[in-house]
């Protein structure tokens, strides 16, 4: 097994279904000779050809209802944006042709939306956020956040393969500096859809998140350690359909919960997992359930005023000693 | 941009009741099958009418869409294409549906909201589709169809299969950001694509000239680089051949086409829509133009059919139609725990 980063993850997950499975094809901005602006996709038009690797106009909308068609006739696209901030051009194309279309007319669209997210790389407002909220209100849609190495692969071609539509969101901090090991190819380890994971097994409290914020949360339980409080981290890793289970299971086991993601607070998934722990777990709990998120602002340029914004180790620290004295 | 050429000729003829030979656009195609798209026309316009008649009577549960006056556009069009063909029809397409073998009872039902309406009950009107006939469902947000048909055209074109994807717009609807998107995208991809604009007057209460600055639809083929071609929409013939035109250009590799089909909206947006905004003399002007009239008399005239031929096809549809709404009244609503199946494939 080769070491990988997390962007080669992702690259190596594309590669191995285009090889595999001739009815996978890409469509996006600067994703041929150019290789994508992240470079996710370099190389990939010398092995693949102009007919799989699509170079499309600045066209967000046109690019995903081009997939959804040729979804239906059998192909496998996936579309890239180039920052998933540019998603939001593509909106009514995801949430009123893609995501409603089986319920409505029994017509599976199997396509795949994904591109980078999340901010702590001075990207400032337009290149940095998190919109997973809004998708998360519309029915039919499957959302997935990988957080780790093994996760960006496999999560990746489980969503190829899944029939409905997936938003895949990477997480563009993470893209060149995680790094772990990787079986690719046929010995290539597929991650369902659906499927919380325990990252950390601990007693005294629960941290459920994903994506960049999954490296703040274990890095805050080492920290702790030494003041003898044991966090359990669930790392969501699918955001919808949200794993219930796991969810529900870790708040009673710990009594004492803390959802930690990168979205703005108001609206987040981060609220919907304390409303459902809050009515299904209520009696289980010693303390208030914390979404500890981002303010309620675009996400500003300096960095300064980033590190404001965002969540971080000592801000999670804090949290965690407010919850577990109350 | 060019226009259908010979055939053409004005674009509002003058009826002339002593020359009842209408001078319909030139045609291959032989009697049989111009029979044929009368009887797709006559379908429309009476299955429209049933309908009508279950809306005023309570049974249909939403909103009705009327194709009155545009029937040309829509059979005419669709019988341009092969049964390898994709079609994404939009609200005034009925008669393009009808001509990709879609039943009038599986549209009464889905008016109705029937159990056995072909989405369930989930989805109403003429919003359903299927891919075995070649029919992609639209959904409400115009425009949107358009890089959806476009993706289509691009997977067959990827697979191999020889097809042509069609789908519709109308003048409101190539003010959206996905016509430009769509149509310049399938430009781009040079991808086996026909998109006919339907150039009916009115956008629910706005006329065409609030909608754009520019006489003809079809001048915006050369912003994308493609043909543009204008059509009388309310000649079944001519929307028939410049369609054939552009799907045979599209299967031979050489890309989109926009045509303009010039039409008029003979009822409101819906059937709760008087059309009280529209000019009268609108309606007188386009009266005379009915495009069923006018195949009738250039069948009659042209020694095509004679009256008994046609009343032999009516009195066929109106047997049929009797059956297919005895049909659709007797399926029952939806069982209410379909309404959370469903969701995910």
């Amino acid at each position: 097994m080769a070491t990988v980063t997390y962007l080669e993850a992702i690259r190596q997950a594309l590669w191995d279904e285009m090889e595999q499975d001739e009815r996978v094809f890409m469509l996006g901005q600067d994703i041929g000779t150019y290789g994508g602006a992240f470079r996710v996709t370099a190389g990939f038009l010398d092995k693949f050809g102009p007919e799989r690797i699509v170079d499309t106009p600045i066209s967000e909308s046109a690019m995903i209802g081009c997939a959804i068609g040729a979804s239906m006739m059998g192909l496998l696209p996936v579309v890239e944006m180039q920052f998933i901030d540019f998603i939001s051009c593509g909106f009514n194309q995801i949430i009123n042709f893609a995501a409603p279309s089986h319920y409505r007319w029994g017509q599976q669209v199997p396509i795949v939306v994904r591109g980078p997210a999340g901010g702590n790389v001075h990207g400032s407002a337009y290149h940095s956020q998190n919109p997973e909220s809004y998708f998360h209100h519309t029915p039919g849609l499957k959302i997935v956040a990988p957080g780790t190495v093994a996760d960006a692969y496999g999560l990746l071609r489980a969503a190829i393969h899944d029939p409905n539509p997936v938003l895949y969101f990477e997480h563009k901090y993470l893209y060149r500096r995680l790094k772990d090991e990787l079986a690719t190819g046929s010995d290539g380890v597929v991650v369902p859809i659906g499927q919380a994971r325990l990252a950390r097994e601990g007693r005294d409290l629960s941290v459920i998140t994903y994506g960049a914020m999954l490296q703040v949360a274990l890095e805050a339980a080492g920290r702790l350690e030494g003041d003898g409080i044991d966090l359990e981290v669930l790392d969501l890793r699918t955001l919808k359909p949200l794993d219930q289970e796991a969810i529900l299971a870790t708040a009673r086991k710990t009594s004492r919960v803390i959802v930690l993601t990168e979205e703005q607070t108001t609206g987040s998934v981060a609220g919907e997992v304390a409303a459902r722990i809050s009515q299904d777990a209520f009696e289980w709990l010693d303390g208030p359930v914390h979404r500890l998120c981002c303010p309620d602002t675009p996400v500003p340029y300096s960095p300064t005023l980033e590190e404001a914004y965002l969540p971080n180790v000592d801000k999670l620290v804090a949290k965690v000693r407010e919850l577990a004295s109350y | 941009m060019k226009t259908t050429g010979k055939s053409w000729g004005p674009l509002h003829p003058k009826t002339d009741e002593t020359q009842p030979a209408e001078r319909l656009a030139k045609t291959g195609l032989p009697r049989e099958r111009q029979l044929e798209l009368y009887h797709f026309m006559k379908l429309t316009r009476m299955l429209e009418g049933r309908l009508g008649n279950l809306y005023r009577q309570g049974k249909v549960v939403g909103g009705l869409y009327s194709s009155l006056g545009q029937e040309a556009t829509a059979v005419g069009s669709a019988f341009a294409l092969e049964a390898q063909d994709m079609m994404g029809p939009l609200i005034r397409n009925l008669g393009s549906m009808l001509v990709r073998g879609v039943q009038p009872r599986e549209v009464m039902m889905q008016y109705m909201a029937k159990s056995d309406s072909p989405t369930g009950g989930k989805d109403g009107n003429t919003h359903f589709g299927d891919l075995k006939r070649g029919l992609v469902a639209p959904i409400s947000m115009l425009g949107a169809v358009i890089p959806v048909m476009a993706g289509v055209a691009l997977a067959g074109k990827m697979q191999g299969k020889n097809l042509v994807a069609l789908t519709y717009i109308g003048d409101g609807g190539t003010s959206t950001g996905d016509f430009h998107e769509g149509l310049n995208l399938a430009a781009v991809l040079n991808v086996p694509f026909v998109l006919i604009a339907e150039n009916n007057g009115w956008a629910y209460s706005t006329p065409v000239a609030k909608q754009m600055r520019i006489k003809n639809i079809a001048a915006r083929a050369a912003g994308y680089g493609i043909p543009g071609e204008i059509v009388d929409g309310n000649d079944v013939l001519a929307v028939y051949e410049v369609t054939k035109r552009a799907v045979e250009r599209a299967r031979a590799g050489a890309g989109p086409t926009l045509i303009e089909a010039k039409t008029f909206r003979m009822k409101g947006h819906a059937e709760h829509d008087d059309a009280g905004y529209v000019p009268k003399e609108q309606f007188e002007e386009w009266k005379p133009k009915d495009p069923l009239e006018r195949f009738e008399r250039h069948l009659l005239g042209n020694g095509l059919a004679g009256e008994e031929d046609l009343k032999a096809i009516v009195a066929k549809i109106d047997a049929q139609l009797n059956e297919e709404v005895d049909f659709a009244l007797a399926s029952p609503m939806p069982p209410p725990e379909r309404a959370f199946e469903g969701v995910y494939a």
